[in-house]
């Protein structure tokens, strides 16, 4: 169980997030909504530890992370995919791989991982030994999901993965995500500005605004529920 | 004939420790934009440690160990207790803190060591040898630097490109925040990275001694070169350094060799300004302007 619960977090005197809660459950997939600049981003990254909150918490399974370093909160198995997807250019595609399992420690159960991966995306595997610079944007968002599937996450949290992909790669990977979900039995938290199609997949939905949750629930209410479009669209 | 090759053979020598030296500066550079000017009296400082434990043991060996180890303590223990307190203020900073390093070094080390100037034992003769009834145009000691820098090198390289440490060091340095995201302790890396450079500073340290001469400030022009180098290669690139380093051993030696010793100071500038105008970002620089 992760859990969030009235978290504040700010920059300077910018109050990005203000007495923020939701919880996520072993498995499903949560979608966070907004507008830009309504705390989507502020809030993963105040729980991957990279901000620290004003005020509130964050827990996994009981235990306080807001003292918790950066490393050791992946190392529990809160893994973030930063929005771009992060992958490091400058190394190969295996190695940006490899580097999500190495804190394990575990070299064979490294190579069952990688099998795993390369099932998932066949397409990175006979890229392996090129550096991701020569990767489309497409390729670069699917090896920065696989990168963090290496780590074997329970949680997955994924910071705009459809930004400036063409429709029919986001519909992909949105597709993807769920089945991970489910296969893997992995609780995805879906941070999206594509609320419609990160509605079609997520069972939950918390939308936010000016760093304020102003609605959650089923993602299939929010679909019909008028008064979320209207925040959303800020009118 | 065999006036170029000694002078080739002697420009190796001296290039394969100014990469040496440079490959540190670099290493420190690639993991955190910082330059470190405090590269040289600390190698200056390994070194003297180095001549005590061979003045005191009478091994030359167990003195080019304790160099090398003191090295890697050296630059750990300047990355944490000095460079990780301040590195995240301006970045100016660390750098003002390395020239206080030096400073302070070169103050420290003739209080405890005496300020005169020192010989230090070459690992191997300085003599010229024959093959075969031949001369060579180097001596054992020339080989001794080049095998001895190239192997240094070639162990790094094998650590960075193999290993899982090096897979994490290299996170680290290319994206830190990602690399913390995924579990590398990216602290510790840094420290690894500065004990690593550190002794490789070390190693140029007990190569270049016989030849300079060991006082507190002898290693300051080799800096000076070591810095040129390393910009030479884009200061950005272990391979940059080893051919940056080669090739300025190798122009300063034509330079003092057939016009005139006074001179290969005045040549290490001349090639730093024309190259900063010609090519700042140095021959072997990656890219140069990066986004995460």
């Amino acid at each position: 169980m992760l859990e969030v619960t009235g978290l504040s977090v700010s920059y300077g005197a910018v109050r990005a997030l203000q007495g923020v809660s939701l919880s996520l459950g072993d498995h499903g997939v949560t979608t966070v909504l907004g507008a830009n600049g309504a705390g989507k981003t502020t809030l993963l990254r105040t729980i991957s530890g990279l901000l620290r909150p004003d005020a509130g918490s964050v827990r996994c399974d009981g235990a306080d992370l807001t003292t918790v370093s950066v490393e050791d909160i992946a190392r529990l198995g809160i893994i973030q995919v930063p929005e771009g997807g992060g992958v490091i250019k400058e190394m190969t595609v295996e190695d940006n791989l490899r580097l999500g399992h190495l804190w394990r420690r575990d070299a064979a159960d490294m190579r069952r991982a990688l099998a795993e991966v390369n099932e998932i995306f066949p397409a990175l595997h006979p890229r392996r030994y090129q550096l991701a610079l020569s990767l489309s944007g497409g390729e670069r968002q699917m090896l920065a999901i696989g990168r963090a599937l290496m780590a074997r996450p329970r949680w997955l949290l994924l910071d705009e993965p459809s930004l400036g992909l063409a429709p029919r790669l986001v519909t992909e990977i949105m597709k993807l995500v769920r089945r991970l979900s489910t296969e893997r039995n992995l609780a995805v938290l879906l941070v999206e500005q594509n609320a419609r199609i990160a509605l079609s997949i997520a069972d939950d939905a918390v939308l936010l605004s000016s760093g304020q949750v102003v609605s959650s629930g089923p993602a299939s209410s929010m679909t019909e529920d008028e008064s979320v479009w209207h925040a959303y669209l800020g009118y | 004939m065999h006036q170029f090759l000694v002078l080739t053979t002697q420009g190796i020598t001296s290039g394969m420790v100014y990469a040496a030296l440079a490959l540190a500066l670099v290493l420190i550079w690639r993991s955190t934009r910082i330059v470190n000017f405090a590269q040289g009296a600390m190698a200056m400082f390994t070194t003297y440690i180095a001549l005590w434990v061979i003045q005191t043991s009478g091994s030359y060996w167990l003195g080019f160990v304790v160099a090398l180890a003191s090295g890697l303590v050296a630059g750990a223990v300047v990355e944490r207790l000095i460079i990780r307190r301040i590195a995240s203020g301006p970045p100016l900073n660390p750098v003002i803190a390395s020239l206080g390093i030096l400073l302070f070094l070169e103050a420290v080390v003739p209080m405890i060591f005496g300020g005169q100037i020192r010989g230090f034992p070459p690992a191997l003769s300085f003599f010229g040898f024959k093959v075969a009834g031949v001369d060579m145009p180097f001596s054992p000691f020339d080989l001794f630097t080049f095998a001895g820098v190239l192997a240094t090198m070639a162990l790094l390289y094998a650590l960075f490109r193999f290993t899982g440490l090096g897979l994490q060091l290299r996170a680290a340095a290319f994206a830190p925040e990602v690399a913390r995201l995924l579990g590398v302790r990216v602290g510790r890396m840094l420290t690894i990275g500065w004990a690593l450079a550190s002794m490789v500073g070390a190693l140029a340290g007990v190569l270049v001694a016989p030849v300079t001469l060991l006082a507190p400030n002898s290693f300051d022009s080799v800096l000076v070169f070591a810095f040129t180098a390393a910009v030479l290669g884009g200061l950005d690139s272990p391979l940059g350094a080893l051919i940056g380093g080669l090739s300025l051993g190798l122009a300063l030696s034509y330079i003092g060799g057939y016009m005139s010793s006074d001179l290969e100071t005045v040549g290490a500038l001349l090639i730093l300004i024309v190259l900063l105008m010609v090519r700042p970002q140095g021959f072997f620089a990656g890219t140069s302007h990066r986004r995460v």
